[in-house]
């Protein structure tokens, strides 16, 4: 009895999550006709697969796309790269100094983005950096403090003895890093890699602020533009919008395991 | 003899470099995140204090006026109150509302098991997107005429208002476009619950504690620091609102979603004044900042560490 009313209650409110996916699709796909029915067309009378790639030829998303994938594929090696370094670091060293810069790292995920933004923009002015892709990739090369955290409390799960073992038959601090903790790191990985490129893929103010000629936008970018191009082609904004989310749907579902299994909460415990 | 002479001071000159090597070593490893931190963190700090006492325009001359950008903003400028108390009421309501309904949720998903993995993955679903994404999706779901949401309405008789164009409205609309996207906080809270030894719930129902006293003593003091992440993360997270509101309603109707991170944007790459709105910027982290040391004093009366006794846990060798 309990658990029936749980499971009504759980399938009620899911639907109030799923729904506008659904409605989103729905509304790509229908004809003009369907679109401003009211009550509304559920179910659309004919299925118009060909508005997508009308969408996607009404501005360059080719290029937009070609944009998003160059910052999102090296962006996410930097992240990767980096961040498990600085995390190794952390964890396997007593140096002096390590114990307050390491709440310095933490107490960096505290500080409102609006402060960076604008020095940011200067600073990359100044370094002719602007309407580049530089400033979207380049900072993922110097370790983002989260992901440096959860990595880092990956590692302090394996035990000791294997590296001094390593050590013993000869291997120094790169050997260990590289050969042991990387493979063993490697769920905890995806999960980096999983959420730098969803705040990649997904990220909208970067590019807005950083970015000016068209030729260079990324794709949330594009979508936003269309907003204002076309206040009223409902249609062509809802393909876009399908498209967009896609990719991070898709990865979620191949990562959901590392992501469900609590990596993220597990981190957070200190 | 001299052979070996030469031989044993290369052995000390090899021993003097792995020591020196050895000394170096985590600093190199952790060298990604120092610069990273010089250059994009504390640079950009320093600098934009500095600004803030400047009049600095994009181009052009730069003037040193001292306090005067604070002094305007503060009471020169009904813009900077008006946003800044949309804001703050967006947070009153948003912040308790994430945490209360991601808590729920996550209490709910923790007692079935079920379809678990489904039903997790439901409600994170649109974390996972865009913001821009979202809103688009929100700005039909919110349509007077042909709108999701008014459709529902109307279904139980209820006429259904012009939700983005009212300014009581607007903000209400924004609000619940944001707690869409409480997958992330329920994930935590979730793991949190999760994490809590199921002996104490055994130990308790054998003594014959209550459900209710169980909750009270056990789960909410366990999930504490959890809690306390996610309550700190909100508060960050709504006064850095921005994308929704750019997007879904440009600050509008009359204002009524002028969020006070607009507010600093605006004045940065709408007017180009760079020093004022540093200034904002500046106004925004130190109220964050006391916002976040308040709920931690506050949080040493609720929240208990069980890793406490255990200090020192990342023993380390050189």
């Amino acid at each position: 009895m309990r658990k029936t009313l749980l499971y009504s209650a759980l399938i009620l409110l899911s639907a109030l999550f799923i729904a506008p996916f659904y409605w989103t699709f729905m509304t790509a796909i229908k004809n003009t006709a369907d679109l401003y029915q009211f009550p509304p067309v559920f179910w659309p009378s004919e299925w118009h697969w060909e508005n997508f790639a009308a969408a996607w030829n009404k501005q360059p998303f080719g290029t937009y796309l070609t944009n998003s994938v160059i910052v999102v594929v090296f962006s996410t090696i930097g992240q990767l790269i980096s961040s498990s370094l600085v995390a190794y670091g952390f964890a396997r060293f007593r140096f002096p100094g390590r114990d307050p810069l390491f709440i310095v790292l933490l107490a960096t995920m505290m500080i409102p983005w609006d402060v960076k933004m604008i020095p940011l923009y200067m600073e990359f002015n100044m370094l002719g950096w602007i309407n580049t892709l530089k400033p979207l990739i380049v900072p993922a090369y110097f370790a983002d403090a989260f992901f440096v955290f959860l990595l880092r409390q990956y590692i302090m799960t394996v035990p000791m003895e294997i590296d001094e073992a390593a050590r013993m038959d000869g291997a120094n601090a790169f050997d260990i890093y590289w050969r042991i903790h990387l493979p063993l790191m490697m769920p905890a990985l995806v999960l980096v890699g999983t959420f730098h490129f969803m705040n990649a893929w997904n990220d909208y103010l970067g590019p807005l602020i950083f970015l000016n000629d068209q030729s260079k936008y990324t794709l949330t970018l594009g979508l936003s533009m269309f907003k204002g191009l076309h206040e009223v082609d409902v249609t062509s904004i809802a393909a876009i919008t399908v498209i967009l989310c896609l990719p991070p749907l898709a990865l979620f579902f191949i990562a959901q395991r590392y992501i469900m299994d609590g990596a993220v909460g597990s981190s957070v415990k200190g | 003899m001299d052979m070996t002479y030469a031989g044993a001071e290369a052995k000390v000159a090899r021993r003097k470099r792995s020591a020196i090597a050895r000394y170096a070593a985590p600093y190199l490893f952790i060298s990604p995140w120092i610069l990273g931190f010089l250059f994009f963190t504390l640079g950009p700090l320093v600098f934009s204090l500095t600004m803030s006492f400047y009049d600095w325009p994009v181009v052009g001359e730069r003037t040193f006026v001292g306090l005067d950008n604070y002094r305007s903003m503060l009471f020169d400028d009904p813009q900077f109150w008006e946003s800044l108390w949309i804001t703050v009421k967006f947070a009153a309501i948003y912040v308790p509302f994430n945490i209360i309904m991601s808590f729920l949720l996550a209490l709910m998903l923790h007692n079935i098991t079920f379809a678990s993995g489904f039903f997790r993955t439901a409600f994170y679903l649109p974390s996972v997107i865009s913001g821009v994404a979202l809103v688009t999706i929100w700005s039909w779901i919110y349509s007077k005429e042909y709108g999701l949401l008014n459709f529902m309405l109307s279904l139980v008789g209820i006429d259904g208002p012009n939700w983005l164009g009212d300014p009581n409205l607007a903000i209400v609309a924004i609000i619940i476009a944001s707690l869409w996207g409480l997958g992330g906080t329920m994930l935590i809270l979730l793991t949190g619950l999760k994490a809590i030894p199921k002996e104490l719930y055994e130990a308790a129902t054998v003594s014959g504690v209550p459900g209710w006293a169980q909750m009270l003593f056990i789960t909410l003091p366990m999930l504490g620091p959890m809690l306390l992440f996610t309550f700190i993360t909100s508060i960050i997270s709504a006064f850095q609102q921005l994308t929704i509101a750019l997007l879904l309603t440009k600050g509008g109707p009359l204002g009524s979603t002028y969020f006070f991170a607009m507010y600093i944007y605006d004045n940065a790459f709408k007017y180009f004044d760079m020093g004022y709105a540093a200034a904002g910027s500046w106004v925004m982290f130190i109220i964050v900042l006391a916002l976040s040391l308040g709920v931690m004093r506050w949080s040493a009366a609720w929240v208990y560490y069980e890793g406490e006794v255990r200090q020192n846990d990342g023993e380390g060798h050189a």
